[in-house]
């Protein structure tokens, strides 16, 4: 039996939001991919965007991350929000002759003793002197990670961080994510279909498609209706018999399910 | 040339070379890691047809009229080139094949007899003191503005979002990239030819890959690479009477061939996944 940890860090709800979105929608080709998605990101929280493909996820992220400008609605960031972002794909040519090291030092790593605690943490201080392209796929996932941290940022924000690791790797990395939220002060917004590591690592869980279906605490939205619809009914209920089994630490004041309801989503 | 011994012209040709390819060492390991090569091709065959307007328009000196076509056929390149419908290439060869092809419409129309030869490969012989002036300038600029914006082209090109999350601007970036490289092909195009000076951007690059461990590494001995072979070919040239341009591209191939075969002996690349 896979086991929550006794702690997840406690979020200020009262706190100003470091990241927020209000009303954004997004338009490709006359198709709306976003519509009317507002969500608020706080300090030391964790975040998990979920939902089918073509549900708007990256789209939603590249919007909070400034890559992509929505059609309506804004994207709000706390003054001097520092993000370090991990995108899905990352597989540099071999035709740039690139180490770690370089890599790392290029975005500005010091050689400071955080660094070298962090780069220990992660476990890729051996692979320094390695070529980029030579790493292994868990071995760039840890140094891309490292590269987000250099710069000691107050949100994260993960694109699909699990996709291609195995199941242990996932178990690994998502003990790794905790220790560094606990660590680095961070809040960390992930976009996953890895439900494992959703339920098991965050705090709250935004089911997407191409609006909010619902959101909440994550065993809450695993016997919620409409995710029910969205991912499966067997799904579900293996995710709410596996938070069944287990006390979790969760206050009172812990919010409901909450329900976006859109007469264009399809719950079945 | 009349006033001037054989030892200046000669002098002049090598300052120009190894200028010119001190410049395109940096700027092809871009165009070789951006994957630009076909664009680099591009613009310096829509650069033709600024050749030809200056030829309509005798009042616009060419090397401006070439550069205003270089940048703007670049400038076109960054504005359209996103289009997801088609693939990158396809553009390039309506801009490039469509551009030659006015080009050379116009040169006919303007009935003039003019030596396309010189411009399809360059006559670095007959550079002159105002040229190298430029030249020096052009490399001044260029080399100084790659100094400044080195980390930021870099990270640009490994990762654009990253980039931008990182408070890079990403599309000014890039259009600089673009502009810079159009400006030297434009000025490049008259020493070395249409046709060749791809093939001085992308083989010293590619020679230098097999050897640095470092971006800038890579960048350098590009340049080191580009002047051994522009060096070697206009000497070479010169004593077998040889157009000077294609002789310094058989040399820069000639050294990317032996390059690659002693590193190929020692540490063979890894396969191509696929």
């Amino acid at each position: 039996m896979i086991t929550k940890p006794s702690s997840l860090p406690v979020t200020d709800s009262s706190a100003l939001p470091l990241l927020e979105a209000a009303g954004i929608c997004k338009f490709y080709a006359a198709r709306e991919i976003l519509h009317e998605v507002s969500l608020a990101i706080r300090p030391r929280e964790i975040v998990t965007i979920v939902g089918p493909n073509g549900a708007g996820k990256t789209t939603l992220l590249s919007c909070l991350l400034g890559l992509t400008r929505p059609d309506r609605g804004e994207v709000t960031r706390a003054e001097g929000l520092r993000i370090g972002y991990v995108p899905q794909h990352f597989r540099p040519h071999a035709s740039m002759p690139l180490s770690v090291e370089g890599f790392l030092k290029l975005y500005g790593m010091r050689d400071d003793a955080r660094t070298k605690a962090l780069a220990e943490q992660l476990d890729v201080h051996t692979i320094f002197p390695r070529q980029l392209t030579a790493l292994s796929g868990g071995e760039l996932r840890r140094v891309l990670l490292l590269r987000a941290l250099l710069k000691s940022p107050q949100l994260l924000v993960l694109d699909e961080p699990t996709q291609g690791v195995d199941v242990a790797g996932q178990g690994e990395f998502y003990r790794l994510l905790k220790t560094l939220v606990d660590t680095q002060n961070l809040a960390v917004l992930m976009v996953s279909h890895d439900l494992h590591v959703v339920m098991a690592s965050t705090q709250r869980v935004i089911c997407l498609n191409r609006h909010i279906c619902c959101e909440g605490a994550p065993e809450l939205v695993g016997a919620d209706p409409q995710f029910k619809a969205l991912f499966g009914e067997e799904l579900a209920a293996q995710l709410a018999l596996y938070h069944h089994h287990h006390s979790h630490t969760h206050g009172l004041h812990e919010p409901a399910v909450e329900h976006h309801h859109h007469a264009g989503c399809n719950h079945g | 040339m009349r006033g001037a011994t054989m030892d200046e012209f000669v002098l002049r040709a090598l300052l120009a070379a190894l200028m010119l390819a001190a410049l395109l060492g940096p700027l092809g390991s871009f165009v070789v890691w951006r994957h630009m090569a076909y664009l680099g091709d591009a613009v310096a065959h829509a650069a033709l047809l600024g050749v030809a307007l200056s030829l309509l328009a005798t009042a616009v000196p060419m090397t401006l009229s070439v550069v205003m076509v270089a940048v703007g056929a670049a400038y076109l390149l960054h504005r359209f080139g996103r289009d997801t419908r088609f693939h990158a290439d396809t553009l390039l060869g309506i801009l490039a094949h469509g551009a030659l092809a006015l080009g050379v419409l116009l040169v006919a129309l303007s009935r003039q007899r003019v030596d396309i030869n010189a411009y399809l490969f360059g006559d670095i012989l007959s550079v002159g003191w105002v040229d190298l002036a430029l030249l020096g300038a052009l490399v001044l600029t260029v080399g100084g503005l790659l100094k400044l914006s080195w980390k930021p082209l870099l990270m640009v090109t490994l990762h654009p979002g990253i980039a931008h999350v990182e408070g890079i601007n990403v599309r000014r970036t890039q259009l600089m990239l673009l502009i810079m490289l159009a400006l030297v092909i434009a000025v490049a195009i008259q020493l070395v030819g249409v046709l060749l000076i791809t093939a001085l951007l992308v083989i010293p690059a590619a020679t230098a890959r097999y050897v640095a461990s470092s971006p800038g590494r890579m960048a350098l001995l590009a340049s080191v690479m580009g002047m051994l072979a522009t060096s070697l070919g206009l000497f070479g040239s010169l004593a077998v009477d040889a157009p000077s341009g294609p002789s310094m591209v058989v040399v820069a191939c000639f050294l990317f061939v032996v390059v690659g075969a002693i590193t190929q002996l020692r540490q063979p690349a890894a396969p191509r996944e696929e």
